[in-house]
């Protein structure tokens, strides 16, 4: 029995961390209405640079300060150069673009920094929590028990920012309807700005811890993918449902490869969230938290 | 004063309805269709052949069926390569189980049960839109690559997963050099490309763009969306399924799953993108410009290697193709959204007016 | 209006005018707390062209999207051609003759006026896509018949010198009379309008009472029409219902309408 919980909690911290891939994407889709598919790539880039940087020389308070100047860059001119020239293009379009540009960072990332695979300290180690192991005979990592914490102050922090603070609701204003919150005074580019830089952050954070779980490789690119599935079951304009949707699909991917894993011969991992968000998507296609879409004819 | 159709008056809907209504479009086809099945074979090297023009062609009817999916029937599909999987290991699969069955047949065999399996897949679209589907597919593509990875049965029990396709014998002719490859992949193409040209102008084609269009107001003058929808991705997958078959067995030789990952199936949606969605053209279009792209990339390192002295790692050009891929595609979203194909459409009206300016 | 009107009245004389061939009873529609239509009832004869009028918000185009099986009613019947049944899909309703068109003109702007107007003959068209593909007998038979058929549409309409142009690229005036095109292509029965002449200058009002007075004399199409112009809606209709908060308050030709005490009251915006 305790056996499953470890796998449960695992599979949760485990969650956490594509939440934090999904609370970039809900940011930009909150804001703008885009789906930014390269947001697996941004983070990627964080964590690239970061560990670039730290090559170079850099200690590591000066280097963090450093990518996340670099990101906010990066957010700036994706949305100067890809956004707003196409600015009244259906959703599928921008979509599009922003698969464009996940290559082009890629590209990017790897020209400027090179392709090797890095590890990332932060000073934090994968092994379990000893008073957790007496007390209950499970493994808890200390590394995703801090990952949690981190992302549980972040979402707070970026809730409470969307709801309570003048700008947020400028946030929300903007999402909903361009030429309104124009016609009411709301500068669109500032906003855009804000939102790309704050994305911008939210995927350094990913990006190092991330870096540091599984090493800084290519192959941070697919965590993006995963993010997918986190934002169907939270939907795409919620950040308490990023959380959730994470959760979920953290628990759900770990439980299956356990317990229906053996039965079909392993790597479930790798379908199982897509899946199962596609059968949630049949029952509820907003997602959990999503606003529902009523078209008028 | 060349492209005019002055004096060009069609005096039946027939005519008018033409693939190629205008004189000077019917002899440049001709002459296309005569440089791609007797002058090629005569002056290209083995290489062209199976470097680039084999490839360029499986891949534009990859991209062919693509376009009818995303292009005409307006459903995003991120899933493409899955497909083409299936095509290749069906057609295995029924060279290797049924003996003597004709390799055509086994192709089309490959075909259906893609198509088949497109519909499955497909079955989501009639309550999701827009970029969820293309979680849908997504999750076709990574289902299908570890299906036939882990089901034995699939690659008869091969130990690393490999597949080495049959040879291909036609009515006792072997295909194995490169040039009767080419022919037999430019045969099945052309004429599947005739096919859809035929099925987009046609009531078919219609209904996907209306579909695509406005689906409310599709259902509402009598277009069934779930027959229009499922029969797109039948159709699409059916394409696909054909194009992988040819992928293994007149390119590859011995396939495993992973050729089919999920970055081929970018690539085949950047072909769409770049080349024109909703065109036939578009498809051949762009599946030549992605299939030239990193041949004209590694040619001119090669020359500044050469001449300048100018040495430049392989990593870099495959990031810089990379780069150049994913600037192209914003590119061309931001410009020309509707891809080489416009381009090539205004190039002809601007040549109408030659040397008129307007 | 005046010589369209005079020369209308003649047409209407001349037509007869048949038994009902759509009633509504009891029609009720409800969107979560919001009540679009409350009880209504009204029936349409056929070969009449019957109009709806009412302030904005009075519940039209509801009351259209419950004939043609866009919305089903929570209480009601609707009974076509002597069928009585809640409500219809969509599907049905156009394979049983029933044409629409709508408020925000709902054509396909990806493709030429020409193909938009194909699509409305879609029902008629029976080759399967493998016969469409090998583009032999049966298919081509088919497209260059309704070919035909479509031009004659688009030669009754005077849209010959667009039938190339992708839709997206037409004056708002002439996508209405393409979106009107269509659905006279697919032969209809029952014809519903909405708004068909919203945003026209007289001119283009003229030429759109024109063609759907033909549409109605020609054919012999039973038509419902939402409008907003009372000097079209007096000239052109035989009976009209008028709709105010989603209920019914008035029932009768123009005239009789025209007097009606509480259709004055819902337009001068009087409190009721």
């Amino acid at each position: 029995m305790s056996f499953f919980f470890e796998v449960l909690i695992g599979g949760l911290l485990s969650g956490v961390m594509y939440s934090l891939v999904a609370l970039g994407f809900v940011l930009i889709y909150k804001a703008s209405g885009v789906f930014n598919f390269a947001q697996g790539a941004m983070v990627f880039f964080a964590a690239l640079t970061y560990v670039g940087l730290l090559e170079l020389g850099l200690p590591p308070w000066a280097s963090v300060p450093a990518t996340l100047v670099v990101m906010i860059a990066l957010g700036l001119v994706t949305e100067r150069v890809v956004l707003r020239p196409l600015v009244n293009q259906p959703q599928i379009t921008l979509f599009m673009a922003t698969i464009g540009l996940t290559f082009l960072i890629e590209g990017l990332a790897q020209l400027m920094w090179g392709a090797n695979v890095r590890g990332l300290e932060l000073g934090l180690q994968d092994e379990p929590i000893q008073w957790v192991t007496d007390k209950t005979g499970m493994s808890l990592s200390k590394f995703d028990l801090v990952a949690a914490a981190v992302a549980a102050i972040l979402v707070t922090m970026l809730a409470l920012f969307f709801s309570r603070t003048r700008i947020g609701r400028a946030l929300r204003a903007v999402a909903d309807d361009h030429q309104a919150a124009l016609a009411v005074g709301i500068p669109l580019q500032h906003i855009w700005a804000i939102v790309w830089g704050v994305a911008g952050a939210v995927a350094l954070v990913a990006g190092l811890l991330w870096g540091a779980r599984n090493g800084v490789q290519f192959a941070l690119t697919f965590v993006a993918l995963k993010a997918l599935p986190v934002l169907i079951l939270g939907g795409f304009d919620s950040i308490p449902g990023a959380i959730v949707g994470g959760l979920i699909i953290g628990a759900s991917e770990k439980l299956a490869e356990v317990y229906i894993g053996p039965f079909v011969g392993g790597g479930i991992e790798g379908w199982f969230p897509y899946v199962l968000a596609l059968v949630f998507l049949l029952i509820r296609p907003e997602g959990l938290f999503g606003e529902k879409i009523i078209r008028r004819i | 004063m060349l492209y005019r159709e002055a004096g060009q008056f069609k005096t039946s809907y027939q005519t008018d309805t033409a693939i190629f209504p205008i004189r000077q479009d019917q002899i440049a086809i001709v002459v296309v269709v005569a440089v791609a099945f007797v002058a090629v074979p005569l002056l290209a090297t083995p290489y062209i052949f199976t470097g680039i023009l084999i490839p360029f062609l499986i891949l534009a009817l990859a991209a062919l069926g693509l376009n009818i999916l995303t292009g005409y029937a307006g459903q995003l599909s991120l899933g493409t390569a899955a497909f083409m999987a299936v095509g290749a290991f069906a057609s295995y699969n029924f060279m290797l189980r049924i003996p003597g069955i004709p390799i055509l047949l086994a192709f089309a065999g490959g075909g259906v049960i893609a198509a088949l399996v497109g519909v499955l897949f497909g079955l989501p679209s009639l309550r999701i839109r827009g970029f969820y589907l293309a979680v849908a597919t997504l999750a076709a593509q990574f289902f299908i690559l570890w299906f036939l990875t882990k089901v034995g049965w699939v690659t008869n029990y091969s130990s690393s997963g490999v597949i080495t396709a049959q040879q291909v014998v036609i009515l006792g002719h072997a295909f194995t050099t490169p040039v009767s490859k080419y022919l037999l992949v430019l045969s099945i193409v052309t004429l599947m490309a005739l096919a859809a040209k035929n099925m987009a102008r046609g009531n078919a084609g219609r209904s996907w763009m209306a579909v695509r269009d406005m689906d409310v107001a599709a259902e509402v003058i009598g277009i069934r969306l779930m027959r229009a929808k499922l029969l797109a991705f039948a159709v699409s997958s059916f394409y696909c399924g054909v194009a992988g078959a040819l992928f293994a067995y007149a390119y590859l030789g011995t396939v495993e799953p992973e050729a089919f990952s999920l970055d081929l199936s970018f690539r085949i949606l950047f072909m769409i993108i770049i080349g024109g969605m909703g065109t036939v053209l578009g498809a051949f279009l762009g599946s030549a410009f992605v299939t030239l792209l990193p041949v004209l990339l590694s040619v001119t390192v090669r020359f500044l290697d050469s001449t300048l002295s100018l040495h430049i790692a392989e990593s870099t050009i495959s990031n810089l193709e990379l780069m150049v891929f994913g600037g192209l595609i914003i590119f061309f979203l931001i410009v020309e959204p509707h891809g080489l194909a416009r381009l090539w459409q205004i190039g002809k009206e601007k040549l109408r007016l030659w040397p008129f300016p307007h | 209006m005046n010589e369209t009107a005079s020369a209308g009245a003649h047409h209407l004389e001349a037509r007869r005018i048949g038994d009902p061939v759509l009633r509504l009873d009891h029609i009720s529609l409800a969107f979560g707390g919001v009540n679009a239509l409350t009880d209504i009832s009204f029936d349409v004869r056929e070969h009449e062209v019957r109009a709806i009028i009412g302030p904005n918000g009075a519940g039209k185009s509801s009351m259209l999207n419950v004939i043609n099986g866009v919305y089903r009613p929570q209480q009601g019947t609707i009974t076509f051609r002597g069928k009585e049944r809640r409500g219809m899909d969509t599907h049905e309703a156009a394979a049983h003759g029933i044409a629409r068109t709508f408020q925000n003109i709902a054509l396909f702007r990806g493709m030429s006026v020409l193909d938009n107007i194909m699509t409305g003959r879609n029902l008629k068209m029976k080759a399967t896509f493998v016969e469409q593909a090998i583009w032999w007998g049966r298919a081509r038979n088919e497209e260059l018949l309704h070919r035909r058929k479509v031009e004659e549409v688009i030669e009754f309409l005077e849209i010959q010198h667009i039938r190339k142009t992708p839709v997206g690229r037409l004056p708002y005036g002439l996508q209405k009379r393409v979106e009107l095109a269509r659905a006279i292509a697919a032969e209809p029965s029952l014809l519903l309008l909405d708004e068909p002449m919203a945003g026209m200058n007289v001119e283009e009002k003229q030429d759109m009472c024109r063609f759907v007075l033909d549409v109605n004399e020609q054919y012999g199409t039973t038509i419902v029409l939402i409008e907003h112009d009372m000097g079209v809606v007096m000239d052109i209709s035989d009976r009209v219902v008028v709709l105010d908060y989603g209920k019914k308050i008035g029932d009768g030709t123009p005239d009789e309408v025209r007097g009606n005490r509480a259709v004055i009251d819902a337009y001068l915006g009087v409190a009721h």
